[in-house]
């Protein structure tokens, strides 16, 4: 698992600006990093749709952010997601918890049924709203975080998804 | 009596200054009219029920500006949450509410709650400490300038008479052309 304090490092490193979210119980346990006196400005959400719309005015106010929300609020937050990238043509960047998406492999493995149907659809969503996606993987690095973030964002200007297995 | 959207917009175009104004919906179609700046923001294509929060980025971006957001009651209520969060960012929001009871884009349609949803109340329990609410052009005009001047974020309220088969609205040029002219005030680059 990635340290927050790690994250909030290079994500800073890297240029991001503030941090809108509404965590789940992997992404959660970065908000002590996030919200303590080194970490990013934090913007906290009711729903993952306005977090999504907020920085897209951040975006077009010139400020630079990340969305972290789990994919349960990705899928919510569809036409949220469809305005700011295809609308506006934002370069959004999003940090998504796969829910479920370990124990889902698990049994695959096994021949059994997805534990939650949240790994069932996650990838067919984003492809759906056809936002490129890269998954972090065990040996994934905050560094690695930061250079996708650099590489999509900033330097592609495109909207891109990392997808966390949870 | 009630005043008519273009009555109410006609007040805040007098008194809006330098600051971005993002319409939403019946907005979009009359506001050109009073006002075609590089701070004029049609919101469409729009994710409905989405400007608040757009306004609030754009406002944390841009914290010397100021932004106004002018909304519908059918678009408030497909996001109630968005009052809790402008409400707990302080920032130089001013969310104006066009409540017509109904979705006139639409043709006129009653939306759930028509007449019967307290607005003043729901922002106030949401955390906006200023929250203001006028029925009549002449109190729009006489209290705008106290509403829209302070500390933000600001819930402004206008019961607006309904009106029904309105032609849909079209903004007044592409949204990439919007964009382009927004941050060339805002001198952003790209």
């Amino acid at each position: 698992m990635l340290d927050g304090r790690d994250v909030v490092v290079a994500l800073k490193a890297a240029g991001v600006s503030h941090v809108v979210w509404l965590p789940d119980s992997y992404l959660g346990q970065w908000d002590a990093a996030l919200s303590g006196p080194e970490g990013l400005p934090l913007i906290r959400v009711c729903r993952e749709g306005e977090a999504i719309a907020i920085a897209g005015g951040l975006l077009l106010g010139g400020q630079w952010p990340i969305v972290l929300l789990q994919c349960t609020g990705l899928f919510e937050a569809g036409d949220a997601l469809r305005n700011i990238v295809h609308d506006l043509k934002l370069p959004l960047f999003l940090l998504v918890g796969a829910r479920g998406w370990k124990q889902s492999q698990h049994n695959r493995s096994l021949g059994r049924p997805a534990a939650d149907t949240c790994a069932v659809f996650l990838e067919d969503i984003v492809r759906a709203w056809r936002i490129g996606y890269t998954w972090l993987t065990e040996s994934s690095s905050a560094t690695d975080l930061a250079t996708l973030y650099r590489q999509q964002a900033r330097l592609a200007k495109q909207a891109h998804c990392v997808l966390v297995p949870e | 009596m009630r005043m008519t959207t273009r009555q109410a917009l006609e007040v805040l175009a007098r008194h809006r200054g330098e600051r971005i104004v993002i319409t939403t919906m019946t907005a979009v179609g009359i506001w050109p009219e009073l006002s075609d700046t590089e701070l004029d923001f049609a919101y469409l294509p729009s994710s409905m029920g989405q400007a608040p929060a757009l306004g609030l980025g754009l406002a944390l971006a841009q914290p010397q500006r100021g932004v106004i957001v002018v909304n519908g009651d059918g678009s408030l209520l497909m996001n109630l949450g968005c009052l809790v969060t402008l409400a707990a960012h302080p920032a130089e929001v001013f969310l104006v509410v066009l409540d017509n009871g109904q979705y006139e884009v639409t043709g006129g349609q009653p939306h759930v709650g028509a007449g019967l949803v307290d607005y003043v109340g729901l922002s106030s329990a949401a955390g906006f400490r200023r929250v203001y609410s006028f029925d009549g052009e002449q109190d729009w005009s006489a209290g705008c300038v106290e509403a829209l001047n302070g500390p933000g974020p600001v819930f402004i309220h206008l019961l607006v008479e309904s009106r029904f088969g309105q032609k849909t609205p079209a903004a007044p040029r592409p949204m990439v052309e919007q964009i382009a002219r927004l941050r060339h005030r805002l001198c952003l680059d790209g």
